[in-house]
Order: structure tokens, then sequence, then C-alpha cells
């Protein structure tokens, strides 16, 4: 470029000549921002004191700039950047459109709280091993995932949060611990490997790894190539990631062994990941594909939402219990996939938000009752009601939640879930939602009796200390829960856009290719 | 391992394998090499002198922990993306100036600087695993 001068170089045909302003800046805010703090967390191992307020600084602009981003993209549309102003396909494109930007929003919010939680539960030897570093190095990788329009690309962040998870799953280096992990590694690494087998069929069939371009150009290969293979490979590879049964074998091995804030971060976000890359690439790239693929989904859903809470009901430890509880919501979000309505997959959407905000409210209160119960085994655990009420009324709160009960924020997605199902002529799978519902009552009430009601049988622990910022991150996350409960309405409206956006492939093609008509 | 030649030689190894990756790194721009390869030459000397004379020498000689090595080079990667953003240009945009030192035109470019922190992050990853195994053996 240095001899711009010396040649007529009609640079438009390479490059994206429009110049980008710093609002534009904002779809790539949410990935750069923790990589950079992530690197000063490096930089700075050793002096552990910094890290709490270094990680909880950086994750806070990740915010505000996440908030921006939804901002701007539910005013103006999707929102694209491609890097190195070469023009898409060559240049790999971040496009964030409502579904992305919502949840990466909510993401977002909730790694803030498990930063401020972690401020007090995460003792220096765990800081010297890298939790903050390793936290905000996954938080990239997230939001990479959630905002990349590249199929590769996404690939890239899934090996990004997976490496960064293994680091925070092996945190304390107990034989347990190692054990989790390993499963965890090995099994997660061959969903990844799926995944990458499937990219690299799909770039051998269409040319090209920019979703954009891909779905543009799916319609004109539908007669001669392979594409609803694909797409079930796609379905197994994210299945995997989500959880989905029969393959969700490596949650329940693994999610009770990581210190719990680690545990709530992965419960809260990393399911629903899988969730986002199954909904961005079976409805947005292959509708038609989906379309065929809806029964089996469905039975899919159906059988993981059953079986999953079936497991949480057979349980004596409390963080076991709640990673079946994970397993059993990420059905109830592959129900809207099944449905491909802009009813069911809104209901998939808010179901998101919910889960994140909910499981991860979940897991911290297990962390809360572990200082002050002692434990986390069922048998033991009792007695909190009469020694901390404030614990009891959190539990309420998100017991409700989880089951779908109001006045929490479980209620209305389940709500929309039944009324689309029921509208697409499937009641069982309404019927299946119901029940989940109900069977989650019975195990998380179980849990709430148990814990809260029951008078102590165990001798009261050694005073443990008041869990102050416990209390504050439970408090952060009940906010919305509620709030999204009593006045659902602008929720409501973010998921439908949410649903919109991926249902509508011409407009997500035109942002990604402004200067050409979407075919 | 610790031969009296190998001990002898390994740090003048060492150091050479230090320059030529210097050298591949910044010859990585319109020919083969780069950060990437450049950073494994330099990690493998660090892992050689490690080999022959002994962990502490090797941490006592990079001065800094190998991690924040890593860290630095992850800063001035992502930074180098970020320089575009007050030229109008979307993440990563190549910006070039050209600088005169001692009479000779030289063109500078962020790319370089992209290039020298993915060397750093390698150098800092691989050294310190390599490290962390040798002190392994020898416990």
């Amino acid at each position: 470029m240095a001899a711009e001068s010396a040649y007529a170089v009609d640079l438009s045909r390479a490059m994206v000549m429009v110049p980008t302003t710093p609002a534009d800046w904002l779809v790539v805010g949410p990935v750069a921002i923790p990589i950079v703090t992530g690197a000063l967390l490096l930089m700075v191992r050793h002096q552990t004191r910094l890290h709490g307020s270094l990680a909880v600084a950086g994750l806070f602009a990740t915010l505000l700039c996440n908030i921006g981003l939804l901002a701007r993209v539910l005013g103006e549309g999707p929102q694209v950047m491609t890097m190195g102003r070469w023009l898409p396909p060559f240049g790999i494109s971040f496009a964030a459109d409502a579904l992305g930007a919502s949840l990466a929003l909510v993401a977002t919010l909730v790694a803030v709280v498990c930063a401020l939680f972690a401020a007090n539960d995460i003792g220096t030897v765990g800081r010297r091993y890298g939790f903050y570093p390793f936290m905000m190095l996954m938080m990239a990788g997230v939001g990479g995932s959630f905002l990349t329009g590249d199929l590769f690309n996404l690939y890239v962040w899934f090996e990004v949060f997976l490496i960064s998870s293994f680091g925070l799953l092996v945190l304390g280096s107990q034989h347990r611990q190692l054990d989790g992990a390993t499963k965890y590694a090995i099994l997660n690494l061959v969903g990844t490997t799926l995944f990458l087998i499937s990219t690299a069929l799909a770039y051998g069939i269409f040319g090209t790894l920019n979703m954009a371009d891909i779905a543009r150009k799916a319609d004109g290969l539908r007669e001669s190539a392979p594409l609803t293979t694909l797409a079930v490979l796609y379905l197994l590879a994210f299945g995997m990631k989500a959880a989905a049964f029969p393959v969700n074998f490596w949650l329940p091995a693994s999610y009770h062994t990581p210190r719990i804030v680690t545990a709530a971060l992965f419960g809260g976000v990393l399911t629903k990941v899988g969730v986002y890359a199954l909904l961005r690439v079976m409805v947005l790239i292959f509708p038609p594909e989906r379309a065929l693929l809806s029964g089996l989904i469905a039975w899919v859903a159906a059988a993981t939402m059953v079986i999953g809470i079936m497991g949480a009901l057979a349980q004596s430890d409390l963080r076991r219990v709640l990673g079946f509880v994970v397993i059993s919501g990420v059905g109830v979000m592959l129900a809207g996939l099944a449905l491909g309505t802009p009813e069911g997959l809104a209901g998939t959407v808010f179901y998101a938000f919910h889960s994140m905000i909910a499981m991860t409210a979940l897991y911290l209160l297990a962390g809360v009752m572990n200082s002050l119960g002692g434990g986390y085994s069922l048998r033991s655990l009792s007695g909190l009601y009469a020694m901390h009420p404030l614990v009891a009324a959190f539990a309420l709160i998100l017991v409700l939640a989880a089951a779908g009960l109001p006045p929490a924020s479980g209620l209305w997605p389940k709500v929309m879930l039944v009324r689309a199902s029921l509208d697409s002529g499937l009641p069982w799978l309404a019927f299946a939602i119901l029940a989940t519902g109900l069977l989650t009552t019975l195990a998380l009430g179980r849990v709430f009796i148990l814990t809260v009601w029951r008078p102590r049988v165990a001798e009261k622990p050694q005073g443990s200390a008041m869990p102050q910022t416990g209390y504050l991150a439970l408090a952060a996350l009940c906010l919305p829960i509620v709030l999204m409960g009593v006045y659902p309405e602008p929720v409501i409206g973010v998921a439908r856009q949410a649903a919109d956006a991926i249902l509508d492939a011409p407009t997500y093609i035109g942002s990604v290719f402004p200067g050409e008509t979407a075919q | 391992m610790r031969t009296l030649i190998f001990r002898t030689i390994a740090p003048y190894l060492a150091s050479l394998m230090v320059l030529f990756s210097v050298f591949v790194l910044l010859r990585g721009h319109n020919e083969p090499g780069g950060g990437f390869i450049g950073g494994l030459i330099a990690a493998s000397a660090f892992a050689i002198y490690g080999i022959a004379c002994g962990v502490a020498p090797v941490r006592r000689a990079l001065y800094f922990h190998p991690m924040a090595i890593s860290g630095f080079g992850l800063l001035v990667s992502g930074l180098s993306g970020v320089v575009s953003l007050f030229k109008d240009m979307p993440f990563l945009t190549g910006q070039w100036a050209e600088v005169h030192i001692l009479g000779l035109a030289v063109d500078i470019s962020t790319i370089l600087f992209f290039d020298i922190g993915v060397y750093l992050v390698v150098v800092g990853a691989i050294t310190s695993i390599a490290l962390a195994l040798e002190e392994r053996e020898h416990v």
C-alpha cells in the first residue's frame, strides 16, 4: 500500500471502502475487550490482588459494549464488520443480529456476576493458577461465537472457549476434578472434531465459509449437494455441545466437579452457545433441512427434557441435581428449534435468556448453601430457613423460576413454547414441556424442602463467614429473573425480534453484502 | 543429557537459534516465515538451553515469566488491531508508516506488530510448557 500512488489500483474491488465509525466497532468490542483484559491479567499473574478488580472492570466494559451493540442492532438491524477491510466472503465478517447480540449481552451479565462472586470464592492459589485469565478468554470465545458470521471462525471461537474451560475445570487439581475434566475434554473434543469435519464438508460443497454466503448459495445446490447430511452432522456436533439426549453424558460426568463459580458459568453459558449454534446453522442456513429433520429434533427435545429432569430426581448431590436441570432446559430450548415457527423460536430465545440467568443463580445458590451448611449432599444439608431466611427467599425465587411458575421468568417462555407446539399440531410436545415443568417442580421442590425447611439433621458447621458477595451476586441475578417474570413485554419483544432475525435470511445476507442484491 | 560437549555448545546454539528466529519472524511478511514458526524456533532454543544447563538459568535469562511474555504478546497483537480505529477502518486493517532510520526508509506496519505478538505468545506458551516438563524430570 506504500506504493499506492505509483499504480492506479482500484481498491474498491477488494476492500470495503465505506469508512467505519467508532460506533461500528461495538461489534468487535465484546471479543477484543476480554482478550486484552485477559492478556493484561496474564502479565500481572503474580499480583493476585489486582485480578478481581481488573476482571470485573474488563467484563463491565464488555457489558456496556454489548448494551450499545444490542441497542444499535434493535434500532438499525444487523451490524457487520469485516476484519482487515477485505470484502466478504474473503475477509472474516462479524455479523451481529438481534439473536447473537442479545445472547452475548445476557452471557456477559452472568459473567460479571460470576466474577464478583469469585472475588471471595477463588483464593490466591486459584488466581495464581489463572482463574481470571481463563475466565476472560472463555468469555472472549463465547462472545466471538455469538457474533461471528463465519463458520470456521465459529469453530475457532468454540476452541477458544473450550480450551479456556479445560483450564477452569482442572483448577484445584484434585483427583475428582481431573477425572471430570478428562471426560469433559475428550467428549467435547469428539464434538468439535465432528464440527470441524462438517465445516470441511461445507467448504467442499460451497467453496465459502461465510454464513451469509452459504445461505444464499444453498438454494442453488439443494438438488445436487448432500445438504441434509451436512445438516445432520451439524445437528450431532452442536447437539453434543448443547448436551442434547443421547449425547449429553459428558455434562453430568463433569459439571459437579469444578469450583462452584466455574460450574455456574458453565451451566449458565456454555450449553446455550451450542443451542445458539444450532439455531444459527439450522434456521438461517438450512431451513428446508431443518423442516425435514423437525420430527427427529422434536423427539430429541422431548427425550432431553424428560430424561434430564428424571436424572435430577434421582440425585442426592445438589450440584448433580443442577447438572440434570441444565440438560432438561436444553430440551425445552430444542422444542422451539423443532417447531421452527416465529413464536416457537422466540420462546427458545426467551428461554435461553432465562436459563442463562437462572442456572447460574442456582449454582451460585448451591455455593452459598455449601458455605453456610457445610456440604452439597442433600442428606446432610438442612435447616437453612431457621439460620438464614434470606437464603431461603433466594432459593424460593430460583426454584419457581426453574420450574416455570409465576412470578419468575421461567413461566413466559414455556407459555410461548406450549402455545407454539399446540399451534403446530404437536400436542405431545406441549405435554412433554408441561410434564417437565411438573417434574422440575418435584425435583427442585424436594431440594427446597430438604435444604430449607427440614430441621437441622447434622451438627451446626463451624462458623463460616457470612457470604456478603454471595448475597450480592444472588440479588443481582434474582432481580432480572423477577423483572422478566412480572413485566415480560420488553424481553418478549427482543426475543421475537431475534427469532425474526434468524428467519429472515435475506436481511442478514443483505447486511453482510450491502452492495449486492440478495438472491 | 548434561555432557560436557552439550553444555559447552548449548549456549552458542541457543543464541544462534534465537537470532535465527528473529530473522524468520521479520522475513515472514513477504516470504515463508512469520511469528508462529519464529516463536517455535525460539522456544526450542530455550528448551535446549534448559536441557543442557538446567531450568533455573533459563528462567534467570528470560527475566520475565514465560506466561507474562505470552500475555504481553497477546496484548500487542490485540492492540495492533485497534490502531485502525483512528483511521475509520475496520478492526485489524493493516496501517503503514515510513520511518527513516540512519538514512534508510523502512516501512513499519501494524501487521509486523501483530506478528511480533504472535511470536511472543508462542515463545511464552511453549517455553512455559517445556520448562515445566523439564523441571518435573529433575525432581
